[in-house]
């Protein structure tokens, strides 16, 4: 076993492991707490597949700011802690043994299709660390447009969201 | 074992994060002294003064205090959270230093090249500021789970002070990352080696001086320290986020703080400073025995402070610190040991030099309001590093312009 085998499970047990708690978890801190976690996980898979910038940038965006601003938000708030409702019925009895269903698809499909097997061999994978001048290259070149196009988005939805604040004023 | 010889890379990091732990929580430890000392001298007093000669001993027995103190949890705390905080903290901050490299990348210790980094990441820089990023969390986390008013508005606080600072930290450092064209620590400290008419040397610190007050006073707001200690406010919020914890919990915060504060030190000495070259020409080769004289000339200091004015038990440790210093200073002579001495030997006169510039500045400076607080940091700090980084944009480009119309 490599290395980067073990590091690969770990990780993505932790993730698996950190979404589920999300669900589970009752204290809706305790849920941004899982979040991060399995943002962090992510990040850390991103690593090993030669994606240093974006693993970096995933920390920094998801885990840094827009976590941050959710557990903000639920101290702020002081939520406290959440209702069960009736477990419903049918997500027991249909729920469980569907997914069960869809995780043994995709099994059976990564160990007998062709496009499985190219993708357990490690073909379309990155050979190196992707750099981040290539990375900027294409951002900055290649897809300036859509990239511009994007941020000037992002300020009309800031706009609106002060807007939308500021109306009781 | 065959899965470790296939790994060496495991055992040499695994030794190193030992070294580089235990100096560093050592220089931690002693760091909280070297405040004490340095305000009490700013404000006319002796600071630290009877455990141990000059107090050196005094970090020992506060780390005794703390261990011994009782280890309250309030009720209604969520408990896991409340643990899960310090430990956040303080991990965080150590594991900042895992990135820093302390001299060159071309050095051999025992026959073997080594490198003076844990991890010579490609990006170093952008993974400094993703775990410093997270490192709000700490503080938001302690103030929350203690369920009390004063923790909760002082974690408030400091976090919604620690999110907007860190916009204009990362804003003013692009800058030398533009002039620099990497992420890389040790590429950027390469970047730096060279000088302007053959003795000022090529550090970002001169054309990016309006760079480096940005990122000097964001960096002051991102650790919490005086004048932008608002969360510890103690006229105001007790002791902020802080106030419900005591022992050795307390004692993590506070080795945090410090930790923050060399890791953000270390960064200006790597992106401003040169890190770990030297400020004079090669050619300069005497230069090198500096080391070993100063330590000498400690020694020399320290065996007059025991022959002339301490007493007792004092006197002993004095003469027991002597002969340390006066060992490792004619070791410092030693050819091989030399030649590794030398990075490592100027990096840590620099950080060491921003330290002091700190605690210069907290035994100086009266503390911010906390409407000053912001906009302070984003109606001036801000706007200017924004400038700043057009600028230097604007500089690099400019002759390509020229160049091609």
């Amino acid at each position: 076993m490599s290395l980067a085998f073990i590091l690969f499970f770990i990780f993505a047990l932790i993730a698996v492991a950190g979404a589920v708690l999300l669900i589970v978890a009752r204290e809706p801190i305790h849920s941004a707490l899982a979040l991060i976690l399995v943002m962090m996980s992510l990040a850390a898979l991103y690593l090993m597949l030669g994606a240093e910038f974006i693993a970096a940038v995933q920390i920094i965006v998801y885990a840094g700011a827009i976590m941050v601003l959710f557990v903000f938000v639920i101290m702020l708030l002081n939520a406290g802690v959440e209702e069960r409702t009736n477990w419903s019925k049918i997500a027991t009895y249909a729920g469980i043994p569907l997914g069960v269903l869809l995780l043994l698809e995709l099994a059976h499909w990564m160990a007998h299709s062709a496009m499985g097997a190219t993708l357990a061999s490690g073909a379309g994978a990155p050979n190196e660390m992707a750099s981040t001048q290539a990375l900027s290259q294409l951002l900055f070149q290649t897809y300036l447009f859509p990239f511009e196009a994007t941020s000037i988005l992002i300020l009309i939805a800031i706009l609106g969201a002060l807007v939308l604040a500021k109306r009781d004023e | 074992m065959e899965f470790v010889t296939q790994h060496p890379i495991l055992v040499v990091s695994l030794v190193k994060i030992v070294i580089l732990l235990f100096l560093t929580l050592t220089t931690l430890a002693y760091l909280t002294w070297f405040e004490r000392k340095v305000v009490a001298h700013i404000q006319s007093r002796w600071g630290p003064y009877y455990v141990g000669a000059h107090g050196l001993l005094q970090p020992l027995a506060d780390g005794l205090k703390f261990l011994f103190k009782e280890d309250l949890t309030p009720p209604g705390a969520d408990q896991l959270v409340y643990i899960l905080a310090p430990f956040l903290a303080l991990s965080l901050a150590l594991t900042t230093l895992a990135l820093i490299p302390f001299g060159p990348s071309t050095i051999t210790i025992l026959g073997q090249p080594t490198q003076l980094i844990i991890a010579n990441v490609n990006i170093g820089l952008m993974f400094v500021f993703a775990i410093t990023s997270i490192g709000v969390y700490g503080v938001a986390l302690a103030g929350w789970s203690s369920n009390s008013k004063y923790p909760l508005l002082g974690g408030l606080r400091s976090s919604a002070q620690m999110v907007s600072y860190e916009v204009a930290l990362t804003l003013s450092v692009v800058g030398v990352v533009l002039l620099a064209g990497t992420l890389n620590f040790d590429a950027m400290i390469a970047d730096q080696s060279g000088y302007y008419l053959h003795f000022i040397p090529r550090w970002h610190i001169f054309p990016q001086i309006i760079g480096f007050m940005c990122y000097f006073t964001s960096a002051i707001a991102e650790t919490n320290r005086v004048p932008f200690d608002l969360p510890e406010a103690e006229t105001e919020l007790v002791a902020g986020f802080h106030t419900e914890y005591s022992s050795f919990k307390f004692a993590m915060f506070f080795m945090a703080e410090y930790a923050n504060m060399l890791t953000v030190s270390c960064l200006a000495t790597i992106l401003f400073l040169g890190g770990w070259l030297s400020p004079f020409p090669d050619r300069w080769t005497f230069l090198h025995y500096l080391p070993g004289v100063g330590l000498i000339g400690l020694a020399l200091y320290l065996a007059y402070d025991a022959a002339i004015l301490a007493r007792g038990i004092a006197r002993i440790q004095l003469i027991v610190i002597t002969l340390g210093a006066f060992v490792l200073g004619a070791l410092c002579f030693y050819p091989p040991v030399m030649v590794v001495i030398q990075g490592p030997f100027w990096f840590l006169l620099k950080v060491g030099f921003i330290l002091f510039v700190y605690v210069w500045m907290r035994g100086t400076l009266p503390r911010f309001r906390y409407d000053q607080l912001m906009s302070f940091g984003w109606k001036l700090l801000l706007p200017v590093s924004l400038a700043n980084l057009v600028g230097t944009a604007l500089w690099i480009v400019w002759p390509l312009l020229v160049k091609h119309g």
